[in-house]
């Protein structure tokens, strides 16, 4: 299996910047996902969505990018969340904590009406997750 | 035409068999092209036979155009006959040089002679029409071998379809055992079959067979064979009965000239004791410790001669030991040279390590180099093997390679991990996605960490299985380094900077797998992934989200 460069298109949902990601997170994914997020800012995003619809492959490496990602947001009280994990990333994500800090959804309609709900005090749910 | 015709129209078509010798019987006129959608001659046609070597069809094909036969003078009996017929005049039809059609033309009624008009207009007609006539009759023979194409295919389609009714629609289970077959119809399908029945306590009885003929006939029989056993292997418990049976009760049923091939075994799994007996089938080879050995048993086909008996023998299967059961598909398929395949060919594959779908895979690849492209099957290939597992002493390597110590070589260690497992059906796919994961943090880790991402280092991926467990060892040439003892990563330290964001590697593997060990000797490092096949709990389930929070 030939390894798939991450790109990510951003595109806007009812206010939500949501993040097509289509390829591998592995560490390669750390550029592409940062531009994202800049572009993102630059436009005036305050939440995050990620669609992982497009992505087959997560390793360790592309975790910590994730995290990496993760840490610059809650710096910035830009909340994140995620729809179309599969099955066994979604559990990765619980068993690494991810999920306690970045909402699961099972798709994205649920994930735009989950995040418009928590703007209001976008680090409810972060702040709950870290002090369980 | 009928002013000058007094006889009747009447053609015939000869067409030369090329390359005919003088000594064939004259070629018989099979049909007439001028009565289309008729199948032989219609009203007014006569048939005509001209030996190839007659002088008459060569003065017929040299553009003499229409003849009269009075003037002729040559030796000729295909002259004289048709001169005996009162013939007069013969046009001859010709197209592209062949001799297509005659027109015969008796004496005039006026009773006076064919004006030079006449002549003319027969001479314009056979022109025109021999092409045309050679058309239809091109139309027709195509359509007639449609007709018979259709109907073969159809008779194909059929006996694939009986055939293809009886074959297993899955393999067995059966606990400690790998069970794996291939089966491959010829195009003009042959009577191969292969069975599974389940016995009582436990047992599984095993048949391999061929019907000696092809087509629908053969199916049918094969049918036949496949019922009368499986009626027959439930209620005897000896395999030499069962055949016994089986032979006694297709005597009355089979078609003369047709016999039936059959080994049929007994498999007890837990002890791996096999009974088997044989009416006249290829003879099993075995792959144990010994090397290969045959299973022999003898007996006549069934269906031949009543009152047969069949010789019962019993073998052991250990742990690790194969067992392949074949049909002559395989053996008897022949090279562009002619030369054959052949059994001793098969046997030493045979005595090649790995599992039993290993060795199918291995013996079609065999054979496709053999017979190289284009190779049109000759016959039926059935392939079944059967093999016991090792014990826990005994693991069978499925799947040996290295990979480079690059970045993001452990995407084609995953895949040829996953391809060996899948193949197996080792794991649920949940469970395969897990050891995917372990597989490929293992890989990293020893690229980068073990052998420093130096070329020439490679990562070493051992698969092996034993009834119990799967295990993926995963070996670095670190030498005496130790493994770093790795940091339990805490996702609120590494969100907060106090952790590196990295690290998550060895965390992943210890909750993807159900064991982990490591091993070393000095120049090696080796990680052990081990997921336990039956029964077993995915690790790290029920876990909730705090178990990382330390």
């Amino acid at each position: 299996m030939a390894t798939n460069e991450l790109t990510v298109a951003v595109r806007y949902h009812a206010g939500v910047a949501v993040l097509d990601l289509a390829g591998d997170i592995d560490r390669d994914a750390d550029a592409p996902l940062r531009h994202a997020y800049d572009r993102a800012v630059d436009d005036g995003a305050t939440t995050l969505l990620l669609n992982f619809a497009g992505v087959d492959y997560i390793n360790s490496t592309g975790i910590a990018v994730i995290v990496g990602l993760l840490a610059r947001a809650r710096r910035d009280h830009r909340p994140i969340s995620a729809f179309g994990l599969g099955e066994h990333y979604r559990r990765i994500f619980t068993i690494t904590r991810l999920s306690d800090f970045i909402g699961l959804y099972p798709d994205e309609d649920s994930a735009v009406a989950g995040r418009s709900a928590a703007t209001s005090n976008p680090d409810v749910r972060a702040a709950e997750g870290a002090t369980e | 035409m009928t002013r000058s015709a007094s006889g009747s129209r009447r053609w015939s078509r000869w067409r030369p068999a090329f390359p005919a010798k003088p000594t064939d019987p004259p070629a018989p006129v099979p049909e007439l092209a001028s009565t289309a959608g008729g199948s032989g001659p219609g009203p007014g046609v006569v048939e005509l036979d001209i030996a190839p070597n007659d002088p008459l069809l060569a003065y017929f094909t040299g553009g003499h155009g229409t003849v009269d036969l009075d003037g002729l003078e040559l030796d000729s009996p295909a002259l004289a006959a048709l001169r005996a017929e009162g013939t007069r005049l013969a046009v001859p039809l010709v197209s592209q040089g062949e001799l297509i059609g005659l027109l015969r033309l008796g004496p005039r009624r006026s009773e006076q002679d064919y004006s030079y008009d006449d002549r003319k207009l027969l001479d314009d007609l056979a022109t025109h029409a021999a092409p045309a006539i050679r058309v239809a009759q091109l139309v027709r023979q195509q359509q007639a071998e449609l007709r018979q194409r259709e109907r073969i295919e159809q008779e194909l389609k059929v006996a694939q379809l009986i055939q293809q009714q009886f074959l297993p629609r899955e393999l067995p289970d059966l606990p400690g055992w790998q069970v794996a077959a291939y089966y491959r119809p010829a195009r003009a399908v042959g009577g191969d079959f292969y069975d599974f029945i389940e016995l009582p306590g436990g047992q599984a009885g095993i048949v391999v067979g061929d019907v000696a003929d092809k087509g629908v006939p053969a199916a049918l029989v094969m049918a036949t064979t496949h019922s009368v056993l499986r009626a027959d292997a439930r209620g005897l418990a000896s395999p030499g009965e069962v055949l016994e049976r089986a032979n006694e009760l297709l005597i009355g049923e089979m078609p003369p000239y047709m016999f039936v091939t059959c080994l049929y075994g007994i498999l007890d799994p837990p002890s791996g004791r096999l009974r088997f007996a044989n009416a006249g089938h290829n003879l099993p080879y075995l792959h144990g410790e010994g090397g290969v050995t045959e299973l022999r048993a003898t007996g006549m086909p069934l269906g031949l001669l009543p009152g047969m008996r069949y010789e019962e023998r019993e073998a052991t299967l250990r742990p690790g030991d194969r067992l392949l059961l074949h049909s002559d598909g395989l053996a008897e398929a022949h090279a562009p040279d002619r030369q054959m395949f052949g059994l001793p060919r098969l046997a030493k594959l045979c005595g090649e390590p790995g599992s039993g779908e290993a060795l199918i895979d291995r013996l079609l690849a065999e054979l496709a180099g053999f017979t190289g492209p284009g190779w049109e099957q000759e016959d039926d290939i059935t392939l079944v093997t059967l093999q016991r597992l090792g014990g826990t002493s005994a693991p069978q390597v499925l799947d040996e390679f290295t990979v480079p110590s690059e970045v993001g070589a452990e995407r084609g260690a995953v895949e040829r991990v996953a391809a060996a497992v899948a193949k197996l059906d080792l794991l649920p796919p949940a469970r395969l996605e897990q050891l995917k994961t372990a597989v490929a943090e293992a890989v990293m880790n020893a690229a980068e960490h073990g052998n420093q991402h130096r070329a020439e280092l490679p990562v070493a991926v051992r698969v092996t299985a034993s009834a119990a467990l799967l295990e993926v060892a995963v070996t670095d040439q670190s030498g005496d380094r130790p493994i770093p003892d790795a940091t339990e990563p805490d996702l609120d330290a590494k969100l907060t900077g106090r952790q590196t964001p990295r690290g998550w590697g060895l965390f992943l593997i210890r909750n993807m797998v159900d064991e982990l060990r490591t091993s070393g000797d000095g120049a090696h490092h080796t990680i052990h992934l081990v997921m336990h096949l039956h029964g077993h709990q995915a690790a790290g389930e029920g876990e909730d989200a705090a178990d990382g929070n330390q």
